[in-house]
């Protein structure tokens, strides 16, 4: 029997609380399908199982707000029976306590009873220590007194830890777009309104691409090493209406020609807005892309998502005076920036990951 | 279609994009993009709502002429 646990959605998640069920016991459910809704401090968010049988049990009621790690559901796998009925040898449990254990996201069947005929008891549960609840959660840095809601206390959260834990370094370059802009201006003239490209898919599509030559930047830090991912799931920061910031991904983005990325982005986008993202988007990023070039900004720093190691940023494309073949010309420029965990890689494979990604740009019918 | 409905099907449009926004006080000659916050992608979600309600397929090249309500209604007006 395979449990299902809480999902943890990002780095900064320590609790979730279960909205729906979109399965019984008795369901058939393949790996991928959506079988819960989860509401986080970020959003509401689809989540997806990844065992394939047949539903068991239903552990967590909805409006439960559960630990990280706590067990959902179980699932028995192709070929499994459900345990039979333990009958006098079930393990006793009070009420409260079994209440207090799901609360806490502690095993029961860890738990020695100290009970009538070995009942395990509400002390017993508070003996025990659930993995997760032994986490210290990282303390917050307030500028104000005033409440801070749920996703503004997420975003503080991870970003604190990041600033904490990662050693930044920042590299920075300029892009000349004269070529990727006419470029994209002859596709879109070509292609009907419901396929028209926008530059934030170029600027996706050549990170995806200046990975392939620089993948140390793709992946996670963890336990002291760096794992490195083969797929790239390239997280894009979007700006909720209701104010905050998220970053799911786009997951597998090395597979899609420009087309089906601004499609996926466009539906990514909805999504988000609409919270009904998948759990794989919002925990499976490898790295991040921040655009704020419709906000006007010029130049973006960013601060790394952990346990990623890498921020791609990009400012606005403005007009700039820009020498080429040694003249002084007017020509669309953006500024690319990287920020880098120093722990994984170092400044050189830093500028020789711009450096790729300029060279993309500069050549867009390579993208 | 009178000014009235023209404008009604655009505040349907921008009503999809910005849920939250008193369309109402919008003054004809403001930044659609700017008043109502709305980004890039925002903005093609707009003009795509145009081509299936106006079947008006909008060029880029014509954006800056739909930056404003009142740009918005006389372009489609013309059509």
């Amino acid at each position: 029997m395979t449990p299902f646990r809480m999902p943890s959605l990002g780095a900064d998640m320590e609790s979730g609380k279960l909205t729906r069920w979109k399965i019984k016991p008795g369901d058939r459910v393949k790996r991928g399908d959506i079988v819960a809704e989860v509401e986080t401090e970020k959003a509401d968010i689809d989540v997806e199982i990844f065992t394939s049988g047949i539903v068991h049990e239903l552990l967590v009621q909805p409006d439960q707000k559960v630990p990280v790690g706590t067990v959902l559901a179980t699932i028995l796998e192709e070929g499994e029976t459900a345990p039979p009925p333990q009958g006098s040898a079930r393990q006793r449990v009070s009420p409260f306590a079994k209440k207090l254990a799901i609360e806490r996201g502690i095993d029961l069947s860890t738990i020695r009873g100290t009970g009538p005929d070995g009942a395990v008891t509400r002390e017993d549960v508070e003996r025990a220590v659930a993995p997760e609840a032994a986490v210290t959660p990282a303390p917050v840095p307030v500028a104000s007194t005033a409440p801070i809601a749920g996703i503004r206390h997420a975003i503080a959260s991870a970003m604190a830890r990041s600033n904490r834990e990662i050693p930044h370094y920042y590299l920075e370059t300029r892009i000349d777009m004269h070529r990727a802009l006419e470029w994209l201006k002859d596709q879109n003239l070509k292609r009907p309104v419901q396929e028209r490209l926008l530059p934030a898919v170029l600027l996706i599509r050549a990170v995806v691409l200046a990975l392939k030559d620089v993948p140390e930047l793709n992946g996670y830090w963890k336990n002291d090493r760096l794992e490195m991912k083969s797929a790239v799931n390239v997280g894009f920061a979007i700006a909720l209406r209701q104010g905050g910031l998220i970053t799911p991904a786009i997951l597998n983005t090395e597979q899609y020609d420009l087309t089906q990325l601004m499609a996926a982005l466009i539906d990514l986008i909805a999504r988000a807005r609409e919270g009904h993202l998948r759990s794989s988007e919002i925990a499976e990023g490898t790295i991040t892309i921040t655009s704020l070039g419709d906000l006007g900004v010029e130049t973006v720093y960013g601060v790394i998502y952990p346990p990623q190691v890498a921020l791609v940023g990009f400012g606005r494309i403005q007009e700039s005076a820009w020498v080429a073949e040694g003249a002084l010309a007017v020509r669309p420029v953006l500024t690319a920036t990287l920020a880098g965990d120093h722990r994984a890689t170092d400044g050189r494979r830093g500028a020789q990951f711009l450096s790729a990604l300029s060279g993309y740009l500069r050549e867009p019918e390579k993208l | 279609m009178n000014q009235d409905e023209l404008r009604n099907r655009l505040f349907e449009i921008l009503h999809r994009i910005a849920p939250e926004a008193d369309l109402n006080r919008i003054t004809p000659d403001e930044s659609i993009r700017e008043v109502l916050d709305i980004d890039s992608f925002d903005f093609l979600q707009v003009v795509l709502g145009i081509h299936k309600a106006f079947g008006v397929e909008i060029p880029e090249s014509d954006y800056r002429s739909i930056a404003t309500l009142r740009g918005m209604m006389e372009y489609l007006g013309n059509r």
